[in-house]
């Protein structure tokens, strides 16, 4: 199985693409490229865009304003193309589960007008990679979590599109499943497929080729995990203390905040992160804290996502 | 209750059976005063069932659980009166406002009409809230709204927290806020035991249980579960790299293998040389470029544990 | 255990009063069913759109003609030449009765044989069609006699003379019969769904998992939840009832006191009917249905609307396992009769009987639900 290369080097790309719902920007003036044949991860909380970007470029909301083309055909302008490119697995559940695995997917193949020759033997190929072949006759609603999002993207993938896009694949699969799910999203993309997807969790996002951060709409930053990390203007320490108790850790972390160069401090466990601008400002805050609290080390850690998201994202806001 | 109790809560080969299927099987352990116990698990995993019972909902099938020395089945009213919980939900009522909110749950847990105001406006001191404290729940964002949850089931002062996947769908900077709300309720000698499925979170509780279809497969600190692992991981940098994964999954000397972007971390089984790895991928026509030892991160040790429990 | 039912009960009314939809349930749909009930379900018939076709007109068809307007239940709306014509016009809709004097009616009077009219009836209507029928025969036979008196030259009565004495509803209005019987409905239909919802609402939003783990008991729930729906439905009976004799002249002939009583048995068990409901749907929206699914019948075979006389005799004996139907006899019998429990213990018997099944059954399985 192999997706058709098409011109262009960019599978997905968007143009100062905007949606607003009333007086709300969902997505605001978003500059997206996906490059064909990688895994872009968008990441973020709710209601940072992600479902409203992925349903845009899906063909089943219209964007207020800018443009966006899948494999060069534009979402507005030709609709219909752009959405045969395109294999599209909603965040929620959106399969029959009163059909059987396999009466969903033919529902799905009549729907796109395939003929039996067209789908049946892609199909069965399908089921095998993804794992589902043994479950054929079973009803969709009695699968795993996981499972089911297998059949989801079995059911996207029938029409065989170039561009997948994926809302929360992963959301509430337990981690092996998980890690099923992903297997076949890599084999995917080995084949030539895009994958365009979003993930509210930052560690999955270490999974993706390029990461785009999105934030109230926008996006804040693009690339891959390590060029992110390195861009991270901070650096980050790990302090471990003598004697961790909750109250000498809470202490720890109270006095790290207190010092001028600290960007931010967060208890792990029983270990103290403190973000701080340059290594240079280490000393200062380890002496700060070792002013009341026994520190056992002090070490340079490599910053996770979710610190290089939050810098990006600027000085945390409330809620939201 | 003696509040220097050491134990807050203790299980005894704990069983919960519905039927012929067992949601919670023989699952033993303790969590100390004043510590942020980590309850791991997938969906379905045993993890609400196991919280169930120790709240007094449901009665255990066999194996017994004291929670601040208060047997379970026993004493499940007088249980209700000395626990906090919070429910993933954020389980308020929307169409009230925030004080309305905290009033309701001061009253059920019979909190004085003489101390309920005082006891309210610290609350709402504490965690930030007075400003929005006559704004309707409803009106509230995600991170908000779960620190009027978090509120809620604290008002009355309770000896243990439940939290109940109280982190689910909120943004990264109140997760993190919500944490400091977590160490700070411990600090102050509320032991606070929390479930999730977040692998990540996992790193932010003092010792951790995790279940895996009703069974506990790991009890430990975050980095005794890594250290447990032992030096097996590795990290290859491979292309092709699916093809190199393709050609590790299934191998009986590898334990589990998963990609990362485009480096692939593979646990192997004890005693494996790493330059196994490197052999093996290069008579598959994978081109190798490094292959490092790495530290697992919990993501890792719980899906080696998992299959592991799998298979066993 | 008082404060937490009254904590309950406070949230319950806030909710209330700031919830639309259950405000639009309570205020706005019992007084919707009043003035329809009250007003557009009238079942008595008249002024039924009627044609003639009078083929003689002479005096004598003239008279029958009058006296087919005078009965008061037909209005005539036109005249047609024949007895197609008659019948085209029913067939548009435009009449619902005709009456068709032939050439041949003069003639027979006055030879004494039996003159013929046509009356041709709509009968998919079969209110209508009955009232018509009726009338018709009556006017028939009244002026028959009145015929046969001119044609014999002396005066003829009738050898029986029947003397209506029409008990409790002397002018046989439809409010009077109606609106005893809607606070039955509306109390039924308020309680159980009412009820339905505010359990539902709190399953739902995943309010009900944070109650069970505070130390409210499972009874506590349940009163402090229900009560104040018990309040309401008894603001309701109130302004169905002042509605009811102010705007629409219903007299309250016996006790308010025992009406009031036996209404609060007929409530603990529609709110237990409504509890029980809650334990079965996961949505509101299945709330609804389920509700609207045990509400219609009782509707149609209570004898609400339709006399259960009658129904086949398995309908009427399935009626009887319905709380409503003795609800509307008592209803209607304090309201219009005037009657006491010296009637009516039997139908207040069976209502405790149900209050106290239904009740304990829904507390047991709430209970269970709980877990």
């Amino acid at each position: 199985m192999s997706a058709v290369q098409p011109d262009g080097a960019f599978a997905i790309h968007t143009q100062a693409l905007t949606k607003r719902f009333g007086t709300v920007a969902a997505v605001d003036r978003l500059d997206l490229d996906v490059r064909v044949g990688e895994i872009l991860g968008l990441v973020g909380p709710d209601g940072a865009g992600k479902t409203t970007t992925l349903r845009m470029l899906a063909g089943v909301i219209a964007p207020t304003a800018g443009s966006a083309t899948v494999l060069g055909f534009d979402v507005v302008g030709e609709g219909d193309r752009a959405r045969r490119q395109v294999g599209y697995v909603a965040q929620r559940f959106s399969l029959y589960g009163d059909l059987t695995v396999e009466e969903n997917i033919r529902f799905f193949a009549q729907v796109y007008g395939l003929r039996p020759s067209e789908w049946t033997t892609w199909a069965d190929e399908i089921l095998a990679f993804s794992g589902l072949a043994e479950f054929q006759k079973r009803l969709a609603d009695d699968l795993s979590g996981g499972m089911r999002q297998k059949l989801a993207l079995s059911c996207a993938l029938i029409h065989r599109p170039h561009v997948l896009l994926l809302d929360e694949p992963t959301a509430g699969v337990d981690p092996v499943s998980r890690r099923d799910l992903w297997r076949i999203l890599y084999r995917l993309q080995a084949d030539g497929y895009t994958v365009l997807l979003s993930t509210a969790y930052l560690d999955e996002a270490e999974r993706c080729h390029r990461v785009g951060f999105l934030g109230q709409g926008r996006l804040l930053a693009v690339g891959t995990p390590d060029t992110l990390r390195a861009q991270l203007p901070h650096t980050l320490v790990e302090i471990t203390l003598a004697l961790p108790t909750p109250d000498s850790l809470r202490r720890a972390r109270d006095l790290a905040r207190l010092a001028s160069v600290t960007r931010g401090a967060q208890l792990f466990g029983d270990r103290l992160h403190v973000l701080v601008d340059s290594p240079a400002d280490v000393e200062d805050v380890a002496r700060q804290v070792a002013s009341e609290v026994a520190i056992r080390q002090v070490a340079a850690t490599p910053p996770t996502l979710e610190d290089v998201f939050l810098a990006a994202r600027g000085a945390p806001e409330e809620g939201a | 209750m003696s509040a220097a109790q050491a134990v807050a809560v203790e299980t005894v080969e704990l069983t919960k059976r519905f039927g012929e299927f067992t949601a919670v099987d023989r699952v033993t352990f303790e969590v100390e005063t004043g510590e942020v116990f980590g309850f791991l698990g997938p969906n379905g995993s045993g993890k609400t069932t196991t919280i169930r019972m120790l709240c007094g909902i449901i009665p255990p099938s066999s194996g017994s659980a004291q929670v601040l020395g208060l047997d379970v089945v026993r004493d499940s009213e007088r249980i209700k009166h000395e626990i906090g919980y919070m429910s993933q939900k954020f389980a308020l009522y929307n169409d009230l406002t925030v004080r309305e909110n905290l009033s309701f749950y001061a009253r059920v847990y019979g909190v004085s009409r003489a101390e309920r105001g005082a006891r309210i406006d610290a609350m709402l001191d504490r965690f930030d809230l007075t400003a929005t404290h006559h704004t309707l729940v409803n009106d509230l964002p995600s991170g908000l709204r779960q620190r009027v949850a978090f509120a809620a089931a604290a008002i009355h002062q309770p000896s243990i927290l439940f939290l109940d996947e109280p982190t689910a769908a909120v943004d990264p900077a109140a997760r993190r806020g919500f944490w400091d709300m977590i160490y700070d309720t411990a600090a102050s000698g509320t032991t606070v035991f929390v479930t999730t499925h977040y692998m990540d979170e996992a790193e932010y509780c003092h010792r951790l249980a995790f279940m895996s279809r009703g069974k506990l497969i790991a009890y430990d600190s975050p980095a005794a579960i890594r250290q447990s692992l032992g030096a097996d991981m590795v990290e290859v940098d491979a292309t092709p790299a699916a093809a190199a994964l393709d050609a590790l999954v299934g191998q009986p000397w590898v334990r589990a293998a998963t990609l990362m972007g485009v480096r692939l971390h593979v646990m192997l089984q004890p005693g494996v040389p790493h330059e196994r790895v490197r052999e093996h991928l290069t008579s598959a026509g994978v081109t190798v470029a490094s292959v490092e030892p790495a530290t697992p991160a919990l993501e890792d040790a719980f899906v080696t544990l998992m299959t592991g429990a799998t298979a066993g | 255990m008082l404060e937490r039912i009254r904590a309950l009960m406070v949230k319950e009314f806030i909710q209330i009063v700031r919830d639309r939809r259950t405000l639009i349930i309570i205020l706005v749909q019992p007084m919707m069913m009043l003035f329809l009930f009250g007003y557009a379900i009238n079942t008595t018939v008249d002024h039924i759109p009627t044609v003639i076709a009078d083929q003689v007109r002479d005096q004598r068809s003239r008279d029958f003609v009058r006296a087919v307007v005078n009965t008061g239940y037909f209005d005539v709306v036109g005249d047609v030449p024949d007895a197609g014509a008659a019948r085209s016009t029913i067939d548009s809709g435009a009449a619902k009765v005709a009456f068709i004097i032939p050439p041949t009616f003069g003639a027979d009077v006055l030879a004494g044989r039996p003159a013929q009219v046509q009356a041709l009836i709509d009968g998919s209507d079969p209110n209508v069609a009955q009232t018509a029928l009726l009338t018709a025969n009556t006017l028939a036979q009244a002026r028959g006699v009145q015929l046969l008196a001119e044609s014999t030259g002396r005066s003829i009565s009738s050898p029986l003379d029947l003397r209506p004495n029409i008990l409790y509803n002397p002018g046989l209005q439809s409010a009077n019969f109606m609106i005893p019987g809607l606070i039955g409905v509306i109390l039924q239909i308020q309680a159980v769904l009412l009820t339905a919802f505010a359990v539902v609402r709190e399953r739902e939003r995943g309010t009900l998992e944070q109650l069970i783990v505070t130390p409210i008991r499972p009874t506590e729930m349940i009163l402090g939840k229900l009560l104040p729906y018990v309040a309401i439905a008894f603001a309701q009976v109130g302004a169905t009832l002042l509605i009811g004799t102010l705007w629409f002249g219903v007299p309250i002939n016996g006790s308010l006191l025992l009406l009031m009583l036996l209404s609060l048995l007929f409530l603990i068990g529609a709110l237990g009917m409504g509890l029980l409901i809650s334990t079965v749907s996961r949505t509101q929206a299945q709330a609804m249905q389920t509700t609207m699914l045990t509400v219609m019948p009782a509707f149609i075979i209570s004898g609400f609307m339709f006399p259960r006389e009658s129904m086949p005799q398995a309908i009427r004996l399935l009626s009887y396992i319905l709380p409503l139907t003795y609800f509307l006899e008592i209803l209607r019998g304090i309201i219009l009769k005037g009657i006491g429990l010296e009637y009516l213990y039997g139908q207040a018997l069976a209502l405790l009987i149900f209050a106290i099944v239904i009740a304990a059954l829904s507390v047991i399985r709430f209970h269970k639900s709980l877990e």
